[in-house]
């Protein structure tokens, strides 16, 4: 195939994406620098007044002053995706690796049981969560039952239910890259650190986590990106009491009505996934020896 | 072979071909001419990197040269896509249509040609009967062993009666006894149908048992073309030489001569008797059935020539570490480059 | 008891914790599936077991309205991206490299990588400024934008298992380019089309929050409206309706996978809420 007709063939589909994809973006960038008005509409002179907002709040007589509770919001943002992320790598690792080492049928079964919940609707996922936490729910329901508590646990509305509901939504982002790493890998290595006297352990430790490090680093991305601007999760089972910046970003959008705020954070999100995803690029490309 | 002059069937004319860049870019095929008779059996030898593929793909439309031309029975065809040129490939790994049966494989290219129904399933059912595989019309190519996929392949490109056949490699993924079946079932078809074939393979037997005439490549160049008897009776040169069968070279002055010649192993005699050539010690003997291979070290000056001979039959008494006389025909060795 | 003889494979303690995470994935799903045929008002109560609340929200107007939305806009979705993608993954996996061809395949992949929230707020701001308010319209837009990657990636993986040389083949047996397509390229790809439709169309059904903040209200779709249902409270309707989209999005994978073998290896990257 000539160089002609293949462009031809690709720009139907980078026309639609960079038309309703690249260009809203681009808008969004455009409206973070908008002011937002009383009315829920925007002024167009250019300014940083939404992501000063997010510092400062303005007083009566206008004087700005330091604040910290949208800085709260941020960080608890990270902090609980990065949290999340560690949990998935902690647990997502050792079932990669037991995947890889079983016979091929096995790990096909395996592997549809792990990559099957990523097409379940996410909202879906997350309610069963409601089913089991809540008051009314089954955990509190069994323990009543056995007389282990008078009053129900407080098991929703807190971190703990989110970095849950995280870590539950995307674990197999986290299992399927490593795993696809170390399918790669020739199990030879792994039978020449054994012949070389290495114990399991350090076999694990000093030939199979080196070698997977390219999907571990593939991986602790995909957990982190969505995980940081998640919504469903904090929203239904922070149940809006931990507000995170997905569902922050959200209600710019909807009840609160400032555009360029929500456009701001929306761009504060998408930097840190792009220097996430950089930061992820260069440990791929270092070598893993 | 005949002795009259049939008219050439193809003409390849200082052929390059450089993929990338000319300055930086890979010379796959460097200044290459050959002419290809009619009817022929020719092959294409050398070891994988040697251009031999790349030559090959470039006569079915593949690839075209960076310089110079093509010639089908006089036609330049350089500028040809494959589907205009009647040319057809036994493809390296068969390349069968999976999804379509044996006669919906072998119909495929009569389809293309717009071939009426009733033609296509009378030459479907000849090609069928041709490689003996009437009764698996129906199948599909996974229910067929591999000699018979390499017979649907060679169905399918023989249907459209082509003015040449291209062999891509098409007997490496058979066993060895199948190989040699398959060997003498492609001189049939050859016969047979009466259509030149063209076969790539790095295999020198399979090359010296089939062709009528080969040509051996080595880095993008032709070394060497010719019948089998000649190219293995007179190399031309010391790759080609170790290419096809073995030779022991010989510096000239190891006999007191100018120049380098070359020596089959199997040309050496081992004894006591005059004129005797070089005089070594036995370094290794090894019993290969049918032969005995003795490897024979010769002082020259400050080296050691190593030797090689095969020896056909009884052994003559002799011990590793012992020393011999060798001895060969003034006809069977020929002078070499350097 | 006798020792087992060494095997690499065999790691003591990693089947079971590997197990515990299967349970860990799968058991919450189970406790939906199984209350949703409780036939007591009182979800936690249990009395019989009964279809009731499936018949119940069979026969409300709304769900049916936005299953019905939901339907047409995956379908549209499905068609359009699908037939965005073949062409697309024709000329990544059959055509020359050129200068921006990375620069294409991130554009591509973009929407696997830019976290749901930003395209759902990026795709309202660019409706909201054009002045495009056409209700299912824009639902199928923002849906054909991220299910192009889904149905890519399959088709993508499957010519590249597939490689060249049938298409050479037929070239070499006289077929024109457009016959080739028909008669050869797309037969041996239809597995892979197949399963990238089915992703493209259970993506589009699975998404919320795009389309949470895309939609307007003639034009909900059926997450969307359940949403709205799940913060009223728990209900059995809620998990008749749950369970529904539960089984429909699992059987359709389910059959994604079938024709995607070897599966796994491929696995896209979505990023989801």
């Amino acid at each position: 195939m000539r160089i002609k007709p293949a462009l031809g063939l690709l720009s139907p589909a980078i026309i639609v994406i960079f038309i309703f994809m690249a260009i809203p973006m681009l808008i969004a960038l455009a409206y973070s620098f908008a002011t937002a008005d009383a009315y829920g509409g925007v002024t167009m002179p250019p300014s940083i007044s939404a992501y000063v907002q997010m510092l400062f709040t303005q007083d009566f007589d206008g004087s700005l002053i330091f604040t910290t509770s949208y800085l709260l919001i941020i960080w608890r943002s990270v902090y609980l995706a990065a949290l999340a992320t560690g949990l998935a790598l902690a647990v997502g690792f050792p079932v990669a690796w037991y995947i890889v080492c079983q016979p091929p049928s096995r790990r096909r079964l395996l592997l549809t049981l792990v990559t099957l919940p990523f097409w379940i609707n996410t909202l879906i996922r997350t309610y069963c969560w409601i089913l089991i936490l809540r008051d009314e729910g089954l955990i509190n329901k069994f323990l009543s039952w056995l007389g282990a508590i008078s009053q129900p646990l407080p098991l929703m509305y807190n971190q703990g239910a989110i970095l849950l509901g995280l870590v539950y939504t995307f674990l197999p982002f986290m299992v399927l890259p490593i795993y696809a790493t170390l399918e790669r890998v020739d199990p030879r290595l792994i039978e020449a650190a054994f012949d070389l006297y290495a114990s399991r352990y350090r076999v694990l430790r000093r030939v199979v986590w080196p070698l997977a490090r390219p999907g571990v680093a593939a991986g602790l991305v995909l957990v982190f990106a969505p995980a940081l601007g998640a919504f469903l999760q904090p929203d239904m089972l922070g149940g809006g009491k931990q507000l995170l910046l997905g569902s922050l970003i959200e209600m710019q959008f909807t009840s609160s009505r400032n555009w360029p705020f929500g456009s701001a954070l929306a761009v504060l999100v998408t930097l840190a996934v792009v220097i996430a995803l950089i930061a992820a690029r260069g440990r791929k490309e270092a070598p893993a020896r | 072979m005949s002795d009259s002059k049939p008219s050439p069937c193809i003409e390849i004319h200082a052929v390059d071909k450089i993929f990338g860049s000319e300055a930086s870019g890979y010379r796959a095929l460097d200044n290459v001419s050959l002419t290809i008779k009619d009817k022929e059996f020719f092959t294409l030898l050398g070891p994988s990197g040697c251009g031999k593929t790349t030559l090959l793909r470039m006569l079915a439309g593949f690839e075209t040269p960076t310089r110079g031309d093509i010639y089908l029975h006089g036609r330049n065809v350089v500028e040809l896509p494959p589907r205009a040129r009647r040319v057809n490939m036994v493809f390296q790994n068969y390349a069968l249509f999976p999804h379509l049966t044996v006669a919906q494989n072998i119909a495929f290219g009569l389809e293309m040609l717009d071939w009426k129904k009733p033609q296509i399933g009378e030459r479907v059912a000849k090609m069928l009967s041709l490689v003996r595989l009437e009764e698996f019309s129906a199948r599909k190519p996974a229910q067929l062993s591999g000699g018979q996929q390499q017979r649907v392949a060679l169905a399918r490109a023989l249907a459209p009666q082509p003015e040449v056949l291209l062999l891509d490699e098409p007997l490496s993924a058979l066993d060895l006894k199948l190989r040699k079946e398959m060997q003498s079932e492609l001189k049939r078809l050859q016969r047979e149908t009466g259509i030149t074939f063209i076969l790539v393979t790095h295999d020198q037997e399979e090359a010296l048992a089939m062709s009528d005439r080969l040509a051996v490549m080595s880095g993008g160049r032709v070394l060497q073309a010719g019948t089998p008897e000649e190219i293995y009776s007179r190399p031309a040169s010391r790759f080609v030489a170790d290419f096809i069968g073995e030779a022991n070279i010989i510096p000239g002055e190891a006999l007191g001569r100018s120049g380098t010649l070359a020596i089959r192993p199997e040309h050496i005699t081992l004894g006591a008797g005059t004129p005797a050539r070089l005089r070594g010690a036995v370094r290794e003997i090894t019993f290969l059935g049918a032969d005995t291979l003795f490897e024979i070290a010769v002082p020259h000056g400050t080296e050691i020539l190593k030797i090689r001979a095969r020896l056909r039959g009884r052994a003559p008494d002799v011990e590793v570490d012992g020393h011999v006389w060798l001895h060969w025909p003034d006809e069977v060795e020929w002078g070499v480059d350097g | 008891m006798k020792k087992k003889p060494f095997a690499w494979q065999h790691n003591p303690g990693f089947g079971t914790f590997t197990w515990a995470v299967m349970a860990f994935l799968y058991i919450p799903l189970a406790v939906l599936f199984v209350y949703s045929f409780n036939a007591n008002r009182q979800v936690t109560v249990w009395s019989h077991f009964s279809f009731k609340w499936f018949a119940v929200v069979a026969q409300d107007a709304n769900i049916r309205l936005c299953a019905y939305n939901s339907i047409i806009v995956a379908v549209a979705a499905t068609a359009i991206s699908v037939a965005i993608a073949i062409p697309a993954a024709l000329a990544l996996e059959r055509g020359p490299g050129f200068k921006g061809r990375a620069l294409s395949v991130g554009l591509i992949t973009m929407p696997l990588v830019v976290p749901e929230i930003v395209t759902a707020i990026a795709t309202l701001i660019f409706f909201s400024t054009i002045g495009m308010a056409n209700g299912l319209l824009n639902l199928i837009i923002a849906h054909t934008v991220f299910c192009i990657p889904f149905a890519l990636l399959p088709i993508q993986a499957r010519l590249q298992a597939l490689g060249g040389g049938f298409e050479d083949a037929a070239r070499d047996l006289y077929g024109t380019e457009w016959r080739i397509f028909r008669r050869i390229t797309v037969p041996l790809l239809m597995p892979g089309i197949i399963s990238g439709a089915v992703l493209a169309f259970v993506i589009s059904l699975d998404d919320f929050l795009i389309s949470f903040m895309v939609s307007s209200s003639g034009s909900t779709t059926l997450p969307v409206y359940v949403y709205g249902m799940m913060r009223l409270g728990v209900t059995p309707e809620v998990n008749a309706i749950s369970t529904i989209l539960l089984v429909a999005s699992a059987a359709l994978a389910a059959l994604a996978f079938v024709f995607t073998r070897p599966p796994g290896s491929e696995a896209p990257a979505k990023t989801t809420n």
